[in-house]
């Protein structure tokens, strides 16, 4: 606004010319590429993703044909139990139920036990929020997402608090081997599960001199069935707010359908190359309900591969890109030729 | 006939046109260039102020001396009322700026919807981020212009501190002298003293001054560019004031309150004896200007401070809005629309997943609100929507608006660092004083451009003149005819020679005394400041030494004159050698400046100057100028000084100015008049054509009118001439009342316009001049290659008709293988016949092309690179004067006139005011929708400057108020073709791709989240991590498209400027059309996809948490947005690669960072460590190739074949541009010639079956007179005619005729053409002249061929003897096509009668006006009229 009233400087000293600069950059002369999108000039470039892309996803099929899978779902066949607990009083009687399948080959390699559960909605909005990070980290937190679920009425903090946590998977899961009808429980191992940072960062117990003190003047979830310190009764180091259940079950995941690692085979024993072929039953004590939420429960036994998928999409989907782009290639190519009898009027 | 438009256009807008008469450009002015006529537009709009009276406090304003008064009074009267002199232009104050920015930034609706959002996370039961965290960004955006504003308010309060500490002297009551003060400190009342080259302070009231004569000249550079001096005078008691001591003065003055009109003070000084004086804008100093030619001046301060009116003038940049900014804020609305419809279908749906478990089996994972209560499905869909709506803000880019600012700061950056935009003879470069509307300029489709020192150079260069009626003409180089100099020396000697005898001058020959009143008159009829060359701004010092020579001879009107031609011969003797030797100098240099060691003359117009060196060139040199006394040197006379009695200044109502004089040889009283040639022709002294003095006079007359035409046709600007004798009774008679006027305080102005009419009449016409205004350098090239681009170009100029139209040729805005169009009314009614039938004819003519142009390309060929778009009939000129353009402008013709003009290529509107100008601007923009540009240098543009999308104003000869006005100065009018074509088309291009851009990404990233409500049960939940969300578009997106967005070039600049035709891109909103919006939100909907539901597929059914799996998508998202840039890009500087490297990696650190900083700092969000575990698994790379290239393998395809297949003009540009140099320019030549044969050749098809084969010179004579009962004006006004030399005064008559004249002359080559046209012109106007008596009355049938293809409708053709003499084809049809043609277009006389006998010629100038004369038949109601060129 001002300039309009700025006086020019009396005297008429020689002021240095307005001429801009010529330089480069402040003339829009910088060395540039310019890429034409044309058909000659993309076309290696098509050939080039479609034989990547191809290469890639055979791989990454050859590599999940070796991967073992398999699924038990397990919310009909124990029934019963799910009717017990679809009412809530019934919380305190156990129901067991027994699911038997066969190993027709043996699985060689580690062997991961996972539980998966079916519309079981843990990427809510309210859910996933519903937790204090400070609270497992052992700290002492007034104010957090994890309402409703953070005191009891009378005042006593929940120990761990919010929605995640009080809805923990309590169901047990347990293997067993059929060895000439003998009954042999896999061996398993519990901990080594998570992430070595949730581990090791992430969850804290408070501290104190033991756990029960630690964790005194809190009462449990509502829904669990006993306080925290008693997850894990035989390792100390896998109680509290660091038992890997806990870690796991508090990693939420991002779809409503999806499966959290339970176990892993310990290799010993006969089970030292994997699972051996045979029958095999799981002894599960039912305690989660998903009637309600029309959810459903899997027991899932899987060996992992390096690439670290889970299922065979990825190398479908490099494959079927890899042949689109090819195929692509090849009809531009098509054009190309067809187009450069005619000539196009600038390309001489 | 311009003044008769003048006056209708006042009765149309009573109020408003009383200030036209301000000052416009309207012909060469003599006196007009007063600086302040570039407010027009402030001024229009207020009625006329009315001289304060006593009593009237409220509307005026009284000052007294403040020394006069007690301390404590002035400071109260200081505090209360007046402003002081403090210049306070900031905005804020050190409390107030929070507050008041942030009150100014939430008028930006995008901001009040963004706190809205973040506030909204302030609500418990909605919030999705962590409340803080997303005020984050919108305090951003508002911290940078809060910073961005505080900077300028800072730079403000520097400049005012500057100004407010420069110092000047005021009078102090203690001290008794003047003391130096701050400028702050001065007050009203206050005396204060400048000395010469100091600025003034204040509006100050002139006192006193050294100046003998008690003038103060002004250099007014800093209002408003103009340098040359002006001249202010010492209220008129005052000057006889010896000494002016401040304590002396009693006086109140009383003169209207603070307003912001430059050109007008008013007010009187009233003294302590009871008499008045008037107080005139002659007596104000204005605050900014500064003090030259005058050693010291006093005066009282009026208006100080803000109330100055320099300061009331300067209101600041207008906000304008871009049109693609326009279309941009309609897309987002429809961003927002989409936006409402996600949230709702998530709203509605969340109700759904909430409702389908009933009140009893709420599941475990819906959790309930704090209170332990379950939400209603309705109400958690209402809380959700209000949550999604937070979720998805960033469908409404935040920092859209952010951006586009940063990119249009650096585009104008770097327009204004090309340097080819700069011009080194004036060593100015472009200037964008609008920051907001650079890519308007790729979108221009009219330009309206000014010619006088727009098109041309304003350099005035004296090419011709003819003194009674005989014609000097200089060459090409403005050498100096020897004949007429030698006339001239001839003349001098032979006065000397009588004055030496005492001879009376009547014995010299009538011719000889003409040449001499010719150049006495161009001496001094003037208002030329001499000044010396080696101080140029001090006034030349000659005032002393004249007084040695100018004294006596002042005196000697009153003593015996023999007295003074003794003292004149002794001048004589000394001045005899310098004479002799320095004519001999002169005669190279007519047009060139002033030379080593001469007298420099400053001129208020350039015309006037020229015509003062030009006759010093003839060694008739001005050498000095006082209020009352000019002085002349002449060769063998020496120094003559004429007494000046008065000096009627220019205005553009009367188009002359005059000085009276009285004749030191003679002492006669003169009158000489300079002036337009229209209005000074119908002053002349009326001669009988009895008497053989007379008939020569009448000869004369008519000879010079034929000379004036022809110079018009040559595109000179033309003046004439004349002069009167008065008796001593006539000049006391006149005096007395001249006096009465001079001195009244009410409607001074006025009174004085009709003195100096009283006293302009009865005129000896003694010459005309032809001064030449070149075109400027490049001009045609420029309009060709804008022309190629599309570009409608109309000029409005106020210049007349024939100057306009042979301006328009040499500048090749008309072209002469082309038909133009005149349309010259008389009366709205016949107006609207000539329009109606021009577009008849036109439409007829146009549907006939079209199918002829459709054709026309099957033969020539399609060439891909200018497919047929122009609608446009390419070879259609309009040409329209000023009182036509009134009647076409009113609202029941505008339509009309506006689908005449749109099917012509270009449009001449001559003789058009200001607000003429304006309204055009504003009919093309309203009614066409189209982008207007108007460019201008003169203060008579600015209005049309400030109405039209863009305005260019040239900073070169006329000051600076067009620039001023304007959204971008340039110094050339060649510069607009760069500035336009290439940088024009780069900002547009570079911004409706950044926009669009934008769009895309938003919504892009956007519909990731929305499909993942599908899995989450609409729960508004996001798997991008809060952090990313918000700052993905700040941070991790933003600065590639930043650098594209300023630095992309789609076509390099060459081609640009070869192939101007890829304009049309812009104009044709190629680049960002609606559809492309919604095809932009397809792609981001595919992509989005597919960035979507291939991590989801692959990752179904694992153990994936919910950030582990949002991370990829982020990056996906990420790399997708910038691979899709990256095919968007087209040139790739080191600066795109490392600011798309630069993203990615900030990305990764960010997240790295971040994702390692703490394990509960970012509730309730926890990525710990989730990238650095990411980063170690295959899977997540696998993803990150896959995803991006299904994502934009479809754009990339499309592009290729579409590039390939059906490229745009702008990618073969590019191809263009890679093909090797040679090659190029083989292509373009072809190209070009292919494109010109695209044009004419249709033309000439629809040509050819009406005209013949040689029909191409043919000259049409158009003739149409009106059925219509004639308004009574109109008869009257014909019947005035006759007596038209009566009547100079009144405005209203109008007395030209009217017609329309098509004249198309085509294919020929065009530089015969202009000369064979000449020289038939001269032919004509020989004949006519000598044919006077001759009675040629013929019928001019309608040539309307049967077939309804051609034109004939429109095309007179004639058949007079007179035609054919010029060998002119004729077309001679039959008389029943009269009737027939009667009957059909029943608004139709037909009759036409030539006559050529010697009526006094009317008001128009017009050159067809000239050639027919006025209808002989005028009582009858037909106004007919041939127009012939």
């Amino acid at each position: 606004v001002n300039k309009q009233y700025s006086f020019p400087t009396q005297g008429g000293e020689t002021r240095p010319s307005r001429c801009p600069d010529n330089s480069a950059f402040k003339q829009q002369k910088l060395p540039a590429w310019k890429p034409q999108l044309t058909i000659a000039t993309v076309l290696p470039s098509f050939f080039l993703t479609g034989a990547f892309c191809l290469a890639v996803g055979v791989c990454l099929i050859l590599v999940s044909a070796c991967l073992f899978l398999s699924q038990i779902d397990y919310s009909d066949k124990c029934s019963d139990c799910s009717k017990l607990r679809e009412n809530s009083s019934n919380w305190n009687k156990e129901c067991y139920c027994s699911v038997n399948f066969t190993l027709k080959e043996d699985i060689l390699g580690d062997v991961f036990m996972y539980y998966g559960l079916q519309n079981f909605y843990q990427n809510h909005r309210r859910y996933v929020i519903s937790r204090s990070d400070a609270q497992l980290l052992g700290r002492n937190v007034n104010r957090s997402y994890c309402a409703p679920f953070t005191t009891y009425r009378n005042g006593t903090p929940m120990a761990p608090c919010g929605a995640i946590a009080n809805s923990m998977f309590n169901d047990t899961i347990d293997l067993f081997y059929n060895l000439n009808s003998s009954a042999i429980q896999v061996p398993v191992l519990k901990t080594g599960n998570s992430w070595w940072t949730d581990k090791n960062v992430k969850f804290r117990n408070p501290k104190s001199y033991n756990l029960s003190s630690a964790f005194a003047g809190t009462a449990r979830p509502p829904y669990w069935h006993k306080p925290v310190y008693l997850l894990d009764e035989e390792d100390e180091r896998n109680n509290g707010y660091v038992n890997e259940d806990l870690i796991i079950w508090m990693r939420v995941s991002a779809f409503a359908t999806f499966r959290n690692l339970y176990r892993r085979v310990k290799r010993i024993r006969q089970f030292a190359d994997g699972l051996p072929a045979g029958n095999y039953t799981f002894r599960i004590s039912y305690n989660f309900p998903v009637t309600k939420f029309k959810g459903r429960k899997h027991v899932i036994l899987s060996t992992v591969v390096w690439s670290g998928g889970s299922n065979p999409f990825l190398g479908i989907a490099y494959v079927v890109s890899g042949t689109a782009a090819t195929l692509t290639g090849f009809v531009i190519t098509a054009i190309h030729l067809k187009l450069r009898k005619k000539k196009t009027y600038f390309q001489k | 006939m311009f003044s008769v438009f003048t006056h209708n256009c006042i009765s149309l807008h009573k109020v408003r046109c009383t200030n036209l008469r301000v000052r416009g450009r309207h012909f060469p002015s003599l006196a007009g260039k007063t600086y302040h006529k570039g407010i027009e537009k402030s001024t229009y709009n207020r009625t006329r102020y009315s001289t304060p009276l006593p009593g009237r406090e409220s509307k005026t304003r009284v000052v007294r001396s403040n020394l006069l008064l007690p301390e404590a009074e002035v400071e109260k009267s200081r505090r209360t009322v007046l402003a002081s002199n403090r210049l306070k232009t900031t905005k804020y104050t050190a409390l107030s700026f929070l507050p008041k920015n942030l009150f100014e930034q939430f008028h930006r609706l995008a901001n009040v919807y963004f706190v809205f959002i973040a506030l909204l996370n302030f609500v418990p039961a909605v919030n999705a981020f962590q409340p803080e965290l997303a005020l984050a960004p919108v305090l951003f955006i508002l911290a940078v212009t809060a910073i961005k504003d505080l900077w300028e308010d800072y730079s403000r309060y520097r400049s005012d501190k500057e100004i407010n500490h420069m110092e000047c002297l005021v009078y102090s009551r203690n001290e008794k002298k003047y003391i130096s003060r701050y400028w702050k400190e001065v007050k009203v009342g206050d005396f204060v003293q400048l000395r010469c080259n100091e600025i003034i302070p204040a509006d100050i009231l002139l006192l006193s001054s050294s100046d003998p004569d008690g003038l103060c000249h002004i250099e007014t550079a800093n209002l408003d560019g103009e340098t040359n001096l002006k001249q202010r005078q010492v209220v008129r008691r005052f000057l006889e004031l010896v000494k002016f001591d401040p304590l002396k003065f009693t006086s109140v003055i009383e003169c209207e309150k603070p307003n912001n009109d430059l050109s007008r003070f008013r007010g009187y000084i009233v003294h302590k004896s009871g008499k008045k004086d008037g107080l005139f804008k002659e007596n104000l100093l204005l605050r900014g200007c500064t003090i030259r030619n005058t050693e010291e001046v006093a005066g009282i301060v009026i208006y100080a401070g803000h109330e100055t009116k320099a300061l009331l003038n300067n209101n600041g940049p207008r906000y304008k809005r871009s049109k693609l900014e326009r279309q941009m804020n309609a897309d987002v609305l429809w961003c927002v629309l989409i936006l409402l419809i996600m949230c709702l279908f998530s709203a509605i749906g969340h109700g759904l997943w909430v409702w389908q478990y009933g009140e009893k089996k709420k599941p475990i994972f819906d959790v309930p609100g704090p209170d332990g209560k379950y939400l209603s499905p309705v109400l958690a869909s209402v809380y959700l929507f209000l949550t999604v709506i937070i979720v998805f803000q960033v469908m409404i880019p935040i920092s859209l608006y952010v951006s586009i600012e940063i990119v249009k700061i650096c585009q104008v950056y770097f327009i204004h660092q090309d340097k080819d935009l700069y011009d080194e003879e004036t060593d100015s470069q472009l200037q964008c004083r609008a920051l907001n509307i650079t890519e308007d300029l790729g979108q221009v489709q009219f330009i309206f451009s000014d010619k006088t020192g727009t098109l041309t150079e304003n350099k005035m260069v004296f090419r011709r003149c003819t003194v009674s009626g005989i014609e000097y003409s200089h060459d090409d180089n403005g050498e100096l005819m020897i004949f007429l100099l030698e006339k001239v020396n001839e003349c001098a000697k032979h006065l000397e020679v009588m004055r030496s005898h005492e001879q009376p001058l009547s014995h010299l020959s009538p011719e000889l005394c003409d040449i001499f009143d010719f150049f006495i008159a161009l001496t001094i009829c003037n208002t030329v400041v001499v000044t010396a060359p080696n101080q140029p701004r001090h006034k030349v010092a000659t005032s002393k030494s004249m007084h040695r020579f100018g004294l006596s001879v002042l005196s000697s009107t009153s003593t015996d004159s023999t007295l003074l031609k003794l003292e004149e011969k002794l001048a004589y003797s000394a001045q005899m050698n310098n004479n002799g030797y320095s004519s001999q100098q002169d005669r190279t240099a007519v047009r060139s400046g002033p030379g080593e060691g001469e007298l420099r003359y400053e001129a208020e117009s350039p015309d006037e100057a020229a015509l003062v060196y030009a006759a010093r060139a003839y060694n008739c040199s001005l050498v000095g100028r006082l209020s009352d006394q000019v002085s002349v040197e002449l060769p063998h006379l020496g120094t003559l000084s004429f007494e000046v009695l008065h000096t009627l200044g220019f205005d553009s109502v009367r188009k002359r100015m005059s000085v009276v004089v009285r004749h030191p040889l003679t002492d006669e009283i003169n009158v000489y008049t300079k002036g337009a040639d229209s209005v000074i022709m119908d002053l002349l002294l009326p001669c009988s054509s009895d008497d053989p003095w007379g008939k020569h006079q009448k000869k004369i007359q008519s000879k010079t009118q034929n000379y004036l035409n022809l110079y018009a046709v040559d595109g000179l600007r033309t003046l004439c001439i004349a002069k009167r004798v008065l008796s001593k009774e006539e000049y006391a008679c006149w005096l007395k009342s001249h006096l009465e006027a001079e001195s009244s305080i009410e409607n001074r102005e006025e009174q004085l316009f009709q003195s100096a009419l009283r006293i302009e009449k009865n005129l000896h016409l003694l010459g005309a001049t032809g001064i030449e205004d070149r075109l400027q350098d490049g001009v045609p090239e420029t309009i060709a290659n804008l022309r190629k681009a599309g570009l409608q170009i109309w000029v409005l100029t106020g210049d007349k008709q024939e100057t306009a139209v042979n301006i328009a040729y040499a500048c090749k805005l008309l072209d002469h293988d082309e038909e133009i169009i005149t349309l010259n009314a008389e009366s709205p009614e016949t107006c609207a016949v000539l329009l109606e039938q021009c577009l008849q004819c036109v439409e007829s003519k146009f549907s006939n092309n079209s199918t002829d142009e459709a054709t026309g390309n099957m033969t020539v060929g399609f060439t891909p690179l200018y497919p047929p778009s122009s609608p446009v009939l390419s070879s259609l000129g309009l040409v329209i004067d000023g009182r036509t353009l009134a009647y076409a402008l009113e609202p029941t013709l505008e339509d009309k006139f506006l689908a005449l003009a749109k099917r012509c290529r270009s449009v001449l509107c001559c003789r058009s005011t200001p607000l003429q100008k304006s309204m055009v601007v504003k009919l093309v923009r309203d009614k066409l929708k189209a982008m207007t540009l108007a460019i201008g240098d003169g203060a008579n543009d600015v209005s049309m400057i400030q109405v039209a999308d863009v305005g260019v104003g040239i900073s070169g000869q006329e000051g600076m108020q067009a620039v001023m006005a304007s959204d971008f100065a340039i110094p050339r009018f060649r510069h607009l073709e760069k500035l336009l074509l290439v940088h024009g088309h780069w900002c547009y291009s570079r911004l409706a791709n950044m926009v669009l851009y934008f769009f895309y990404k938003n919504a892009m990233f956007v519909a990731l989240l929305f499909w993942y409500q599908f899995y989450c049960g609409f729960s508004g939940s996001s798997m991008v991590d809060q952090w990313y969300l918000i700052f993905f578009n700040l941070l991790f997106s933003s600065l590639p498209q930043l650098i594209t967005g300023v630095l992309d070039k789609d076509v390099p600049a060459d081609m640009l400027i070869a192939v101007p035709q890829l304009y049309k891109s812009g104009q044709n909103m190629e680049e960002y059309q609606p559809h492309m919006f919604w095809m932009n939100m397809i792609d981001a909907m595919y992509q989005s996809v597919v960035c979507f539901f291939i991590p989801y597929f692959t990752y179904y059914d694992s153990e994936v948490d919910i950030f582990s799996w949002g991370t990829p998508i982020t990056t996906i998202a990420l790399f997708t947005i910038i691979l899709h840039l990256a095919i968007e890009t087209k040139t790739w500087t080191f600066l795109h690669w490392s600011s798309c490297i630069f993203s990615i990696l900030l990305f990764f650190f960010v997240a790295l960072v971040y994702n390692a900083s703490c394990p509960v700092c970012h509730p309730p969000s926890n990525p710990y460590w989730t990238m650095e575990r990411l980063m170690g698994d295959p899977m997540f790379y696998f993803t990150c190739i896959i995803s991006p290239v299904v994502a934009l393998l479809p754009r990339f395809l499309y592009r290729t074949l579409q590039g390939t297949l059906f490229p745009t003009q702008l990618q073969l540009g590019r191809q263009l541009s890679k093909l090797p140099p040679e090659i190029r320019t083989q292509l373009l030549t072809k190209l070009n010639v292919k494109e010109a044969m695209r044009q004419t050749q249709p033309f000439a098809d629809s040509f050819s079956p009406s005209l013949g084969s040689n029909a191409s010179d043919c000259c049409k004579a158009y003739n149409q007179s009106t059925p219509l009962p004639t308004s009574p004006q109109t008869s009257e006004s014909l019947f005035q005619g006759h007596t038209k030399a009566e009547h100079t005064t009144d405005q209203t008559v109008t007395a030209s005729p009217q017609g329309v004249v098509l004249y198309g002359e085509n294919k020929r080559p065009s530089s015969a053409s202009s000369l064979e046209r000449s020289v038939g012109f001269h032919e004509v106007r020989h004949g006519t002249s000598e044919m006077e008596s001759l009675p040629v009355g013929a019928t001019f049938p309608w040539s309307s061929a049967v077939d309804q293809a051609d034109f004939s409708l429109l095309k007179w053709i004639t058949s007079t003897p007179l035609f054919s003499r010029i060998g002119t084809v004729l077309h001679v049809s039959s008389s029943s096509l009269q009737n027939e043609t009667q009957d059909s277009m029943c608004v139709l006389g037909s009759s036409l009668h030539v006559d050529f006998k010697g009526l006094k010629e009317q008001s128009s100038n017009n050159l067809q006006d000239k050639i027919k004369g006025t209808p002989a038949d005028h009582c009858k109601s037909d106004n007919s009229e041939t127009t012939f060129l």
